[in-house]
């Protein structure tokens, strides 16, 4: 076989080892591989993350719950504190004994010992004026009835005023009690208390770095001083802060734009609500470092599955390509193989029938010569000629025959054209026609009025209809039958049928039929024939089929697209 | 001498004409006949010393010829005239008792000799 035959593979073949196609598999396989590698590793990954994120989140927001809560006990302790020691007083002194500066002051005295934070102490009767005060200032005679604090104790039995600077200009809040007196006869004891004792408390809670800890009111005015969000007796500068009855926890945004984690309490008997906070920023180093591990092993492992993925898949599309590439020329060796083997066959045919002018004309010529030195006198004039036509007529002859052979050999190049089924049948039956004569084999042409043609590659069907013929005479006795039928077979398609008398194929052997290898000629054959017929026939678009009945014959029937009509 | 007789089956009528008369010039007693039920009814008819056959023959075949040649005519030598690639028919030919076998296109006098040396085999013996 010729070098070149490696390289000369056909368009089809050339499209199964196309670039193209495996660059589209090569993508196909590592996008579908990564999909299923990395998303399971991702999802993993984030169920991790967001695991170690909320044992890290109660880890950190823990402390912050409960020093929140330890700070609303101890400022609802001092608030109950100071309510108790006033309704003792009031319990204990009687509405005239009160009213006695003297005896104001004493108590004042023991509560400021006691208790501490005391700064003045005043009696104010039901109609909201103060009967006594002792105190820095001079508030006896005072009249409150239009405040709303005096309203709200007469109403509520307690009052805790919210923090104000007053006319003493320093932050102070007032406790005052309601005292019945029977009859519908009522007073109020009022106490200013210092803020400084609450200030101290409340920075106690501050959680370290970055923390911040400070009392409003119900409308977000800061009670307390704040590190980072204003000062006393103004707004908040944190918006959105709940306003639940429990110790709350909730995510803001400071307006720099950080975020905090902010625990908020409400104070009972009061407006008061203690609110505790620390930026998110501030987490445990041990989930920085987590969460930097957690990363770097995504991104590692995503690198080595995609680099494994690649390489696997570069690896495997180059074998995939080698293979096909090896399939593709092995197929075409072997139609090749089979192309010469038909050839080889035909050679011997045409050798064979060559061989009768070839001897006809070396007769002739011989009997011309011999006439001419053999007899004594010149043979007539009529009987040269009639020698001469012999010589030229088989001459023509041999002409004949070698215009088939070559008709046939110069179809080996694949290309497209449309074909007369007729001629083509009738020349590849050119090539059986002695061995028909001599074994007596009949051989019968039924073909439609309107002859049909196929667009295909002559080359390429004289060799599909060479192996099939070819079966066809091996198949048949001497004597036998062989019908060739051209029918339209819808409106694109046209089928050719080649039926013959002959031995049949058994049903199992018939399914095998087109396997390559495959062969019942025990020696004779390659198995190739009919493998390599269906390839072609698949490759010009049409379809084979065959039927058959051992002892009755079978029938070849190939399909192929139509061309245009012969007029 | 009795010339040679020999009966030339081949079913290329020209050719069996052309060497009947060549081998006539050369001194031969040749006749043509173009298939094998022809030959075995001149056989029938005409005693002959060589016949020279054709293997491939439409109708009856050479080696079907030479089988009833040799059936009815033990003694008649029989030499076959075969194509290129007809080797196998020939060695067949061979098995069934030809004498000789010669490979189309023939050289003259090689078939001269050939039918000499046949006819001299059996020379004395009336078919």
């Amino acid at each position: 076989m010729p070098e070149d035959v490696n390289q000369n593979l056909g368009p089809e073949e050339e499209e199964l080892i196309s670039d193209r196609r495996y660059h589209r598999t090569f993508i196909a396989s590592v996008l579908a591989v990564s999909i299923v590698a990395i998303i399971p590793l991702l999802i993993m990954t984030g169920t991790t993350y967001r695991q170690y994120r909320t044992v890290f989140d109660a880890e950190m927001t823990r402390p912050m719950v409960r020093f929140t809560t330890n700070g609303k006990q101890s400022l609802e302790s001092f608030l109950s504190e100071h309510i108790s020691a006033l309704t003792m007083v009031i319990r204990e002194r009687s509405f005239e004994e009160l009213q006695e500066n003297r005896t104001l002051e004493r108590v004042l005295m023991n509560l400021k010992q006691a208790f501490g934070g005391f700064i003045d102490l005043g009696v104010i009767d039901e109609d909201g004026i103060q009967l006594s005060y002792v105190g820095p200032y001079e508030l006896e005679g005072v009249n409150y009835e239009e405040s709303i604090w005096f309203h709200e104790v007469i109403m509520r039995g307690v009052h805790v005023s919210d923090v104000f600077m007053g006319h003493r200009n320093f932050p102070h809040f007032v406790i005052a009690i309601r005292h019945d007196l029977g009859a519908g006869h009522q007073f109020v004891l009022r106490a200013t208390i210092d803020t400084d004792v609450l200030n101290r408390l409340v920075q106690s809670l501050v959680i370290q770095p970055h923390g911040d800890a400070f009392i409003i009111n119900r409308d977000s005015i800061l009670q307390t001083p704040s590190q980072f969000n204003g000062d006393i007796l103004e707004r908040s500068l944190l918006p959105g802060l709940p306003h639940s009855t429990q110790t709350e926890l909730v995510e803001l945004e400071a307006q720099n734009g950080e975020s905090l984690i902010v625990a908020c309490a409400p104070i009972e008997r009061s407006s008061f609500r203690l609110v505790l906070l620390r930026p998110s920023s501030a987490l445990p180093t041990d989930w920085l470092n987590l969460r930097r591990e957690l990363g770097i092993f995504l991104v590692i492992s995503i690198i080595l599955i995609l680099g494994v993925i690649i390489g696997g898949s570069v690896w495997m599309i180059r074998r995939m390509q080698e293979a096909d590439r090896l399939r593709a020329l092995c197929y075409h060796k072997m139609e090749y193989t089979n192309k010469m083997e038909s050839l080889g066959r035909m050679s011997a045919g045409v050798a064979h029938e060559i061989n009768n002018p070839l001897s006809i004309i070396t007769e002739k010529a011989g009997l011309m010569k011999d006439l001419l030195q053999l007899s004594d006198k010149m043979p007539p004039r009529e009987k040269l000629v009639e020698l001469v036509n012999s010589v030229i007529k088989s001459a023509d002859r041999c002409g004949g025959i070698t215009h088939r052979l070559l008709g046939f050999a110069k179809h080996m190049q694949v290309k497209h054209e449309n074909v007369d089924l007729d001629l083509l049948l009738r020349e590849v039956l050119g090539f059986l026609e002695k061995e028909a004569e001599y074994r007596s084999i009949y051989v019968d042409f039924q073909f439609p009025e309107l002859q049909p043609t196929v667009s295909s590659d002559r080359g390429q069907l004289q060799q599909v209809f060479l192996n099939i013929l070819n079966n066809a005479f091996a198949a048949v006795d001497d004597g036998g039958h062989i019908v060739i039928g051209v029918t339209h077979d819808g409106a694109n398609m046209v089928a050719v049928s080649i039926a013959d008398d002959g031995i049949g194929v058994p049903e199992e052997n018939l399914a095998r039929i087109f396997d390559p290898f495959f062969t019942t000629k025990k020696g004779a054959g390659t198995g190739l024939g009919l493998s390599i017929t269906y390839g072609i026939i698949e490759k010009l678009g049409g379809n084979i089929t065959v039927e058959s009945t051992v002892g009755e014959g079978t029938c070849f029937t190939v399909t192929l697209p139509k061309g245009h009509t012969v007029d | 001498m009795e010339p040679v007789r020999v009966l030339i089956v081949d079913d290329e009528e020209e050719l069996a004409s052309a060497l009947e008369e060549r081998l006539n010039l050369r001194g031969f007693q040749a006749r043509g006949v173009t298939t094998g039920a022809e030959a075995l009814t001149h056989l029938e008819e005409t005693p002959c010393d060589v016949v020279l056959l054709d293997v491939k023959m439409p109708g009856l075949g050479g080696l079907e010829v030479i089988k009833k040649i040799k059936n009815h005519y033990p003694n008649l030598e029989v030499i076959l005239l075969t194509g290129h690639g007809s080797a196998q028919d020939a060695e067949r030919g061979m098995e069934l008792g030809a004498y000789d076998y010669l490979m189309k296109p023939v050289k003259i006098e090689v078939l001269s000799q050939l039918l000499v040396s046949a006819a001299a085999q059996n020379e004395g013996e009336e078919p």
